[in-house]
């Protein structure tokens, strides 16, 4: 059996970070990932971050990407790529098959699920055709394999990753023919918003997809507006010309690891629905696993960054790596970090539902 | 559908080595490395599979490899995950029916 202090599970932004933080106090991480490249889905996130310049705002997510993992290299942190982590046993063993074929189980000492999320579908009548796809998805072909999934796009959902992937849809060559949001008001940052709108894009508040159109590939949307009840008003539909519609209806956190092992969950809905119950030390109930970034609840990567530092270095400190002290003054600035990326009109809500999932009994 | 020859922040597309695929019999060129579900769409290529009882279209959902709706039969084996699978040279790549032929072998 392979023994390692720390396994963390999941390359992306907050399993980099928590590899980084817990490698600086010393403790000797391996960091697994099913993809052939680390980085999770910060190399699509061609866009500036928002936060405070701590927060590495204005610094586009590419470019964060490079620097987390030239960090990890001079740190010579571990990672095995093509390792895809199956399961967690006795609360410290991890099961992971490596390159599709060989069987490894890991004995860690402390466990970090850094696992991220899933696109939620929106259903409607053709949501199964091809061509209709996650905005995420949609992000992932023009931004990294550089291919332009179609033409001529509709977006559901007007919130940040709605109108950020609109907006990368342009830049990539592709017209965006409406956004569509059911709410009755826009969900996104306002620059971001403002930057589809100047482009000449459609918005629609209140209205949804009634119907997608097409036999071997989406061909037409039809749109339809709501009542106040949600309910789509009869007479009110059209038609659009579209090949693509992309759906940012959300995410889910990929909880399976967690769960599989027993951490106790918590139901945040919105954080994006069930969640592993942990403190502010991104600790689970089960004292040998810590979470951070979107698993833990669906967030931002700047603030899944500032949750790896702080599981990564709570993990290490749970492992006497560090003095008491140290850890107070790095807990202390990571705290403060993550409540300033928790504030405003968008974060005040989610500062409170992470304060309601560490208040919710341990179980 | 095509290729993003040209970009305003990540700049022109990078020269890369081809390779060729067969797609239900057809050469197809790819860019070496780059996923099966890319090369694919990038050709045009409508849907991916179709399922087993009503016969309907499928192709990438999450393009992340979470969702399984992008899988194909892939040089004889059902069920690969085209967007997280990278091209090979003379790769056989078919349009998969239902959970896929095992070719007896399951």
């Amino acid at each position: 059996m392979v023994e390692r202090d720390i396994v963390v599970i999941g390359s992306g932004p907050a399993g980099l970070c928590a590899a980084i933080e817990a490698a600086e106090a010393g403790a000797k991480v391996l960091i697994v990932d099913e993809n052939a490249k680390p980085g999770g889905q910060l190399f699509k996130q061609i866009h500036k971050f928002f936060g405070s310049r701590e927060h590495r705002a204005g610094v586009r997510g590419i470019d964060i990407g490079t620097l987390l993992l030239k960090q990890a290299e001079e740190l010579n942190i571990e990672v095995w790529l093509n390792t895809e982590a199956c399961g967690i046993f006795d609360q410290d063993k991890v099961w992971v098959v490596r390159d599709k074929h060989t069987s490894v189980t890991i004995h860690a000492k402390r466990i970090i699920l850094a696992t991220g999320a899933n696109e939620n579908a929106v259903n409607f009548p053709g949501w199964t055709l091809p061509g209709v796809m996650g905005a995420g998805a949609a992000q992932t072909m023009i931004n990294i394999h550089r291919v332009l999934p179609g033409q001529k796009i509709l977006m559901i959902g007007s919130g940040n990753v709605g109108v950020i992937v609109s907006y990368q849809l342009l830049q990539a060559g592709a017209q965006v023919k409406a956004v569509v949001e059911a709410a009755p008001q826009l969900g996104g940052y306002g620059v971001h918003t403002a930057k589809v709108r100047r482009a000449g894009v459609p918005f629609y508040t209140g209205h949804t997809v009634l119907e997608a159109k097409g036999t071997d590939h989406i061909e037409s949307a039809v749109v339809v507006k709501l009542d106040a009840a949600w309910k789509p008003i009869a007479g009110t539909e059209f038609e659009l010309d579209v090949d693509t519609i992309c759906i940012a209806a959300g995410l889910t956190p990929a909880v399976e690891l967690a769960f599989g092992a027993g951490c106790r969950s918590v139901n945040s809905p919105v954080l994006g629905g069930l969640v592993p119950w942990h403190d502010e030390t991104m600790r689970t109930s089960l004292s040998s696993i810590y979470i951070a970034g979107d698993v833990s609840g669906v967030e931002e990567a700047s603030t899944a960054m500032e949750e790896g530092r702080m599981a990564g270095l709570s993990a290490a400190q749970s492992l006497g790596y560090l003095q008491e002290k140290r850890y107070r003054t790095r807990f202390e600035a990571i705290n403060h970090n993550l409540l300033a990326l928790r504030s405003g009109m968008f974060g005040q809500k989610r500062r409170d539902a992470k304060k309601a999932i560490v208040a919710a009994s341990k179980g | 559908m095509q290729r993003i020859l040209d970009h305003p922040i990540l700049g022109p597309l990078p020269e890369e080595e081809k390779v060729v695929i067969m797609v239900d019999g057809e050469p197809v060129e790819a860019r070496k490395g780059e996923m099966i579900a890319a090369a694919l769409i990038a050709a045009g290529k409508p849907y991916f599979r179709k399922t087993v009882k009503r016969h309907e279209p499928r192709s990438i959902f999450c393009g992340i490899g979470r969702c399984t709706d992008c899988v194909m039969t892939v040089n004889g084996i059902p069920n690969v995950r085209t967007c997280v699978t990278a091209v090979e040279d003379g790769m056989v790549i078919e349009t998969q029916l239902g959970s896929g032929d095992w070719g007896g072998k399951r």
